[in-house]
């Protein structure tokens, strides 16, 4: 007698699902480091070819690089890791990923299911610690259920408000046979509904209240990048049928271009005066895709006092979350902007707002981004514009890790299009862009990528750098060296008393020679006159860089909005003398 | 205002707190009480009461009543992040809806002699317990009733001799011919 299923083709491992599942979903390349409770599937990624397996040097390398694989794509990044340290060296990325809505699916292995809560050798509760750092995740205790939990687990993280997701394997459930199925829609929970479209009474309110403004501003955030590429094709169209300001969080910048007459620059803590005075001045305000986060609005009691909010965003929980709403609009931001579009051009005509554009000219010619200009050594500043005027004309794409150096790239940096930047703001990864810019290049082999990092955050990474030469992916780290941690001296030096506790690095490698023992190329720039010829060479070498930019050490970054202050009370670099310094700060005793 | 040297903004908003009841319904699936508590503990907000039970068994949805306070702001936003979650069929707000009805039940045991004895099975008579256990010293009684009731009762059995509670916690469900 034959068995019936011995010739069916969707009889297969689970093992096997797992690539065919990633295959079906168009995956072409993955990042991974294999291990103990994984090695089913690496045994079948062996012998295929359709999906491409990067081997990043730790877990939280491959994390971010599908991070940066997926902001730059615009698809969703796939980790496979093994059980324990694997799955627990994923939290860090898992997080960054669920804060700034990114889509990863991260398939984990598991020991065996009877031995599942024995403390079984690299076993972890990789559901229970990832479950607050992922949008939702699963167990997979029966091979049967491994194809609908895969096919959900890529609808869940790349639908609705994107996210990361976990698909815990146990390894027999791995080597077990069952029956596959391709992607259908009763994969999913029929209660996971995302909601798209907009609500059209409330588009309608929108429309009206933007008609009759006299002083509006947009101000968009990562939600716009995330809709896809037309909805800043939208946003474009929207910002030129209705003459508004716009400005963006450190997310979003790219949706509308930095070229573009109306942009006000970022907002936010360290955003341009313009943008912060016009977020507190304006009468409308049109917030589309972010979320109030508290390095935006500073003192939320402040806030924009005398503005209608109108906020655009796709998951209801962001809506009166930290700042109350005058007109909420929950759905998918390009969307939304095409049917504001449609109504603003059928019902309403440019609102005449000359004086609040004379208004904004004031606040801008206040050049709040200026910097004094040096000879004899590199400021921070100069190196991303002339990195930047450098990269004209290329296919560029940044990413970045946290600090000061993130700010002045956010800052000096023009970005034209979207998925172009890559960068960890809700979370703040120190370590995220160098294998961010891993992932960015395996999706453009060709491409210019660009990580502007700090001396203490790309330490943090440092190792993927073995994997950029493995994969001959040419890199280029762009390091800002001041031997400080940046951003935490800043704050010590304006709340902590210039005590400098800890944010000083006095053994620094010499970053020629740790690029020359990767196999990969080291370049150094010491003062101003070098900086050019570096950079050209930095772009023109088809191998990884790690570019050792020393610049002024205790250059800080402005403007700023000082901790519990308002939008209208930034601190300008002009006017960031010590004793301004001192009274924007006062009130913490920390400056006495 | 005294802000201490930090990024954050540490004002905190002094609205009123406000208790609310709220039904949820969920896919039965490993992992989704510890999702919904997690929520709670995670984000800082307050579970008074809550109770589980499968409600459909053929569906695989049970239903979960949490009791909570917080501000306005802070319930609005208790209840878009229970919806938000993926197996989350519904979330209901009975204190808003006002057409709710809320019960809890209690097993208090009492024990005592005497006077306190026939005391204590008096005023079970007049709050309607029922004794379920008895022996020559003691009683377990059960009632049912609104957490508040419930309160009274069991202030009352402290002086006569009061050894231990055991309480549901609060099911709620809509009056009238509509479901959730």
């Amino acid at each position: 007698m034959s068995d019936d299923k011995s010739h069916d083709p969707n009889q297969m491992t689970g093992a096997a699902m797992i690539v065919r599942a990633l295959a079906d979903h168009g995956v072409k390349h993955i990042f991974g480091y294999p291990g103990g409770a994984v090695l089913p599937i690496y045994d079948e990624i062996f012998q295929q070819s359709e999906v491409e397996h990067i081997l990043v040097r730790h877990e939280q390398g491959a994390g971010h690089a599908a991070e940066g694989y997926a902001r730059s794509t615009g698809k969703p990044g796939v980790v496979l890791v093994t059980s324990g340290p694997g799955a627990t060296n994923m939290v860090t990325p898992l997080t960054d990923a669920l804060m700034d809505s990114i889509p990863l699916v991260c398939i984990t292995g598991q020991v065996p299911t009877h031995l599942i809560g024995n403390d079984a050798f690299q076993e972890c509760d990789t559901v229970g610690i990832t479950r607050p750092c992922t949008k939702h995740n699963w167990l997979v205790r029966d091979v049967n259920d491994l194809a609908k939990v895969l096919h959900e687990a890529f609808y869940v993280a790349t639908t609705g408000r994107p996210g990361p997701v976990v698909v815990d394997v146990p390894k027999d459930v791995q080597f077990a046979t069952g029956t596959y199925h391709p992607p259908r829609k009763t994969d999913v929970h029929v209660s996971y509904k995302p909601r798209v479209k907009g609500d059209a009474a409330q588009i309608r309110k929108a429309v009206a209240l933007m008609a009759a403004a006299k002083r509006p501003v947009i101000y968009t955030g990562g939600g716009v990048i995330n809709s896809g590429n037309e909805a800043s094709k939208l946003l474009r169209e929207l910002v030129e049928v209705t003459g508004f300001p716009i400005t963006s969080t450190l997310m979003g910048l790219g949706a509308y271009p930095a070229s573009g007459k109306n942009w006000l620059g970022m907002l936010g803590m360290h955003g341009t005066y313009e943008a912060n005075m016009a977020m507190h001045d304006c009468d409308v305000m049109l917030c589309i895709g972010a979320r109030f986060d508290d390095r935006i609005t500073g003192r939320t009691d402040a806030f924009s006092p005398g503005s209608k909010k109108i906020h655009i965003d796709i998951d209801p929980s962001s809506i009166n979350k930290n700042i109350r709403v005058d007109v909420p609009i929950i759905g998918d931001a390009g969307n939304i902007i095409g049917d504001l579009l449609h109504v603003f051009k059928a019902e309403a005509k440019k609102p005449k707002i000359d004086p609040w554009w004379f208004e904004i000219g004031r606040w801008r010619a206040r050049n709040s981004l200026a910097y004094k200009k040096n000879n004899d050594v590199i400021l921070p500043q100069f190196a991303i514009q002339r990195l930047f005027e450098a990269t004209r004309g290329h296919d560029t794409y940044i990413t970045t890790e946290v600090g000061q150096h993130q700010m002045w790239a956010a800052q000096f940096f023009g970005f034209e299009e979207p998925h172009r930047w890559m960068t960890s703001g809700g979370l703040g990864t120190m370590g995220y862009g160098l294998p961010a810019a891993l992932g960015v290049q395996v999706a453009h082999r060709d491409s210019l990528v660009i990580d502007i990092a700090g001396d203490a955050s790309v330490q943090m990474t440092m190792q993927e750098m073995s994997c950029a030469v493995q994969h001959e992916l040419p890199i280029k780290i762009f390091i800002l060296n001041n031997q400080y941690m940046g951003m935490v001296r800043q704050w010590q030096q304006l709340l902590h008393g210039n005590r400098l506790s800890h944010s000083y690095t006095e053994a620094m490698p010499d970053f020629v020679k740790l690029a020359e023992a990767y196999g990969a190329v080291g370049l150094q720039a010491l003062k101003p006159d070098d900086l050019d010829g570096a950079l050209q060479e930095m772009i023109k070498v088809k191998k990884p860089v790690l570019f050792d930019c020393r610049v002024a050490a205790l250059e800080n970054c402005f403007p700023m909005i000082p901790s519990g202050k308002a939008h209208n009370e930034m601190l300008l670099p002009a006017e960031a003398n010590d004793d301004a310094t001192a009274a924007a700060f006062a009130g913490g005793k920390a400056l006495v | 205002m005294n802000q201490p040297a930090s990024a954050y903004f540490m004002e905190e908003r002094h609205d009123p707190n406000e208790t609310h009841t709220l039904s949820v319904l969920v896919a039965n699936e490993p992992g989704v009480l510890a999702r919904v508590i997690g929520l709670f503990s995670g984000r800082g907000y307050n579970i008074e009461s809550l109770t589980v039970s499968e409600t459909e068994s053929l569906k695989h949805v049970s239903r979960i009543t949490i009791v909570t306070t917080g501000t306005p702001m802070v319930i609005q936003q208790i209840k878009h992040q229970l919806d938000r979650m993926i197996p989350v069929y519904q979330v209901v707000d009975m204190t808003l809806t006002g057409r709710s009805i809320e019960r809890e039940l209690g097993m208090v045991k009492v024990k005592g002699a005497g006077d306190q004895r026939i005391e204590a099975m008096r005023l079970a008579e007049v709050f309607r317990a029922r004794v379920v256990d008895a022996t020559n010293e003691s009683f377990v009684f059960e009632i049912t009733g609104s957490t508040s009731k419930i309160n009274q009762f069991i202030d009352l059995m402290r002086p006569l001799g009061l050894v231990e509670v055991s309480r549901t916690g609060v099911a709620a469900i809509g009056r009238g011919p509509d479901g959730m």
